[in-house]
């Protein structure tokens, strides 16, 4: 290896935010390699100071658009933790429901619209509408709408929700809209084998690269989870104390990005649907471990590029989840329940649930009159800076020979399987310096 | 010729943009009438000859700033995207406190001096910065109204945009009044086009779509009166996405666009 390289690129495509990856390699050796984050910190612990305890939902599901509903019930999580609210049996299954349909939107407009391109050497789907392959488009258009009409029955819109409230919801859906939506996740399980079978047979699929680390995830007894379990680590194992999160998650300062990085046993872990996949897959959907098989995933799998065929295989695990989740209702006939009334006093609250990328943590104290004092929020994205970073310093000497512009793709390909989101990470508080 | 478009963003949560993902089978309608030319969320191709950019997210630093006059140097019409372009949005809510504090607040005493990436400033929507044409209110955008904004300019026509309260559209939809259910609505002074969707999902309007032009002050005051509220709440429920645009003295005003 004597060669020079010098690839600068700013603010990478088909990912929600602004990064850079910077390297410098000179006569074979690697002299800069770096994953920047440029976002503008936008500082949303700092502007909840003050906020009444019923309005931190609607401003904390504003860090990111789309895992709005996610950032909503791990609010909800923490406001109802904190002031001792209970949710019923409805509520939950009701919820349950809104976290697939905002992982099914995310995970398949990361996989269809982000990703997908790479996999067939265009810049963008755009000019698939012109070509052999607009059925395939089509199938994830259909499958993103699905997703999306899904979260708009549940929460009245699926960006920014607005049904969810503390204590249950504002408005719940008909029992006609319900057998409605169980037709169209019928058929839209059937679209979703479809599509997975059209990308192992008509592309080369990721690139082969393994770097072993630690995944963190929520792991529960009762299902593969989403919305509730307890901190699960593919080293440590289960971490029952959640109140005290921190002892645990380690997020620090790096002067190249304006979002926090964190580590746990070693110097990075992985978090999102790899994580979950490598932690719960025995619990996975019949049709979601098909999905699995059909590209030989199997847990361990240490290939960050294979976070995109798990995020496939859970968007089918969602659809048959959501199947048994409509039944319930219909079974219980679901009925319009207003949230009781909710008793002020002070305290601390801390949500966590699995949303697109990974474990999300919300952590507030209020005042006796209900006002927030001190709010945190652990970001995935965050949790999974540092693991980039690590995969492109093992990545890089392994691709290094390759021309330029192929070591540019490579990089930004491992980048997009993170599917990082970084307006969420560059949210920003507690701060911590190595 | 099709007219150019380019998107870009700044600092937001880049779900007004999604909602153009959310057009789903329509986008492809999109591409028929206009010619994307740059949108960095979903395409790796860019182009600096563009006639209309739509600009989501609020400005924070300089680097953004030179960004943004660059963008307008470029373009012939320039379009808002969404709240925090529009108005500032949620990111104005820490304009309550000096931008020295915030950051003393976040990061502590690390040394950030002399990085760009953190020379933070105050929020500022783009009109603040720069002249703006066009506004797609909204937290998130309404996508029919993106769609008919965009229609409009691609034939060469002026878009309407709403300038009554939100009240008008909610009792269209015939819902009780939010008051009623004993929730602080801000749909009386709140600019209308969303469909009242707030409202008639069950929630108080939170202001989104940024402050009327002239509300109706005496109203607001009847009502503040009749459901036993003070004008302290009413200032505090502004706070989420007026901050600065609520000027408690000359009671409901809107901060002094810039003209072109």
């Amino acid at each position: 290896m004597s060669k020079n390289v010098n690839i600068n690129v700013q603010h990478v495509t088909r990912v929600e935010g602004h990064g850079n990856i910077v390297l410098d390699v000179k006569k074979g050796e690697i002299k800069k390699l770096e994953w920047q984050i440029s976002e503008a910190p936008r500082f949303f612990e700092a502007m909840l100071r003050g906020r009444r305890y019923d309005e931190l939902r609607s401003i904390t599901s504003r860090i990111c658009g789309i895992c709005s509903i996610g950032h909503s019930l791990a609010s909800l999580k923490a406001t109802e933790d904190a002031l001792d609210v209970k949710i019923s049996e409805q509520t939950n299954v009701l919820r349950r429901l809104a976290i697939n349909g905002e992982n099914m939107q995310s995970h398949i407009l990361h996989v269809g619209y982000l990703a997908f391109p790479d996999l067939l050497k265009l810049g963008s789907v755009f000019p698939l509408a012109d070509s052999k392959n607009k059925d395939a488009l089509l199938k994830v258009v259909k499958l993103h709408r699905l997703a999306n009409w899904m979260s708009d029955l549940v929460c009245g819109r699926t960006t920014h929700p607005i049904r969810l409230s503390i204590g249950g919801f504002s408005m719940v859906p008909t029992e006609k809209q319900l057998l409605e939506l169980k037709k169209e996740l019928k058929d839209g399980l059937k679209t979703t084998k479809e599509l997975a079978n059209f990308i192992k047979n008509k592309t080369d699929g990721f690139p082969d690269f393994k770097r072993e680390t630690e995944y963190i995830g929520l792991s529960s007894k009762k299902e593969y989870a989403f919305y509730d379990g307890d901190i699960n680590s593919t080293d440590t194992g289960i971490f029952k104390d959640y109140k005290n999160y921190t002892e645990m998650i380690d997020e620090y300062f790096v002067p190249q990005s304006t979002a926090l990085h964190a580590k746990h046993a070693r110097e990075s872990y992985m978090v999102g649907a790899l994580a979950r996949f490598n932690l719960n897959s025995k619990q996975l959907s019949k049709a979601g471990k098909e999905v699995a098989d059909l590209f030989n995933l199997k847990a361990i799998n240490y290939n960050p590029f294979m976070n995109n065929i798990a995020q496939l295989a859970e968007y089918v695990h969602n659809v048959e989840n959501s199947l048994e989740l409509v039944d319930i209702l219909l079974d219980k006939k679901i009925k319009d329940e207003q949230p009781g009334k909710i008793k002020i006093k002070k305290g601390r609250g801390v949500g966590i649930c699995e949303v697109p990328r990974g474990m999300l943590i919300h952590d507030y104290t209020l005042n006796d009159k209900g006002r927030c004092e001190k709010a945190n929020c652990v970001i995935p994205t965050n949790q999974n800076h540092a693991n980039i970073q690590k995969d492109m310093e093992e990545f890089v000497p392994q691709i290094i020979e390759k021309p330029k512009k192929e070591i540019e793709l490579n990089l930004e390909m491992l980048v997009r399987a993170y599917d990082p989101c970084i307006s969420c990470s560059t949210h920003y508080l507690d701060v911590k310096f190595v | 010729m099709k007219p150019r478009v380019a998107f870009f963003d700044f600092s937001s949560c880049e779900g007004c943009q999604l909602q153009i993902a959310n057009l789903e089978e329509e986008i492809l309608d999109l591409i028929e009438i206009v010619d994307v030319v740059s949108f960095r969320e979903v395409m790796k191709e860019h182009s600096d000859e563009y006639d209309i950019a739509v600009v989501e997210g609020s400005i924070m630093r300089p680097m953004d700033e030179h960004r943004l006059r660059k963008i307008r140097s470029r373009c012939k019409t320039l379009i808002a995207l969404g709240a925090c372009a529009t108005i500032g949005g949620v990111n104005k809510i820490r304009n309550q406190w000096a931008p020295e504090e915030v950051k003393k607040a976040v990061y502590k005493d690390a040394d950030t001096k002399d990085k760009e990436f953190f020379d933070v400033n105050q929020t500022k929507a783009l009109n603040e910065v720069v002249p703006v044409d066009y506004y797609i209110h909204g937290c998130p955008i309404n996508r029919d109204e993106f769609k008919r904004v965009i229609s409009a300019l691609a034939m060469g026509k002026e878009p309407v945009i709403p300038n009554y309260p939100v009240c008008i559209e909610c009792k269209k939809n015939e819902n009780v009044c939010l008051f009623e259910l004993g929730k602080f609505c801000l749909g009386p002074i709140t600019r209308a086009g969303c469909g009242a969707i707030c409202p008639s999902n069950g929630e108080a309007c939170d202001g989104c779509r940024g402050i009327l032009s002239k509300p109706d002050v005496e109203c607001v005051m009847d009502l503040l009166k009749r459901y036993d509220l003070s004008y302290e709440d009413l200032k505090s429920r502004c706070v989420i996405y007026n901050t600065g645009s609520f000027n408690p003295k000359d009671g409901m005003t809107l901060v002094r666009r810039r003209k072109k």
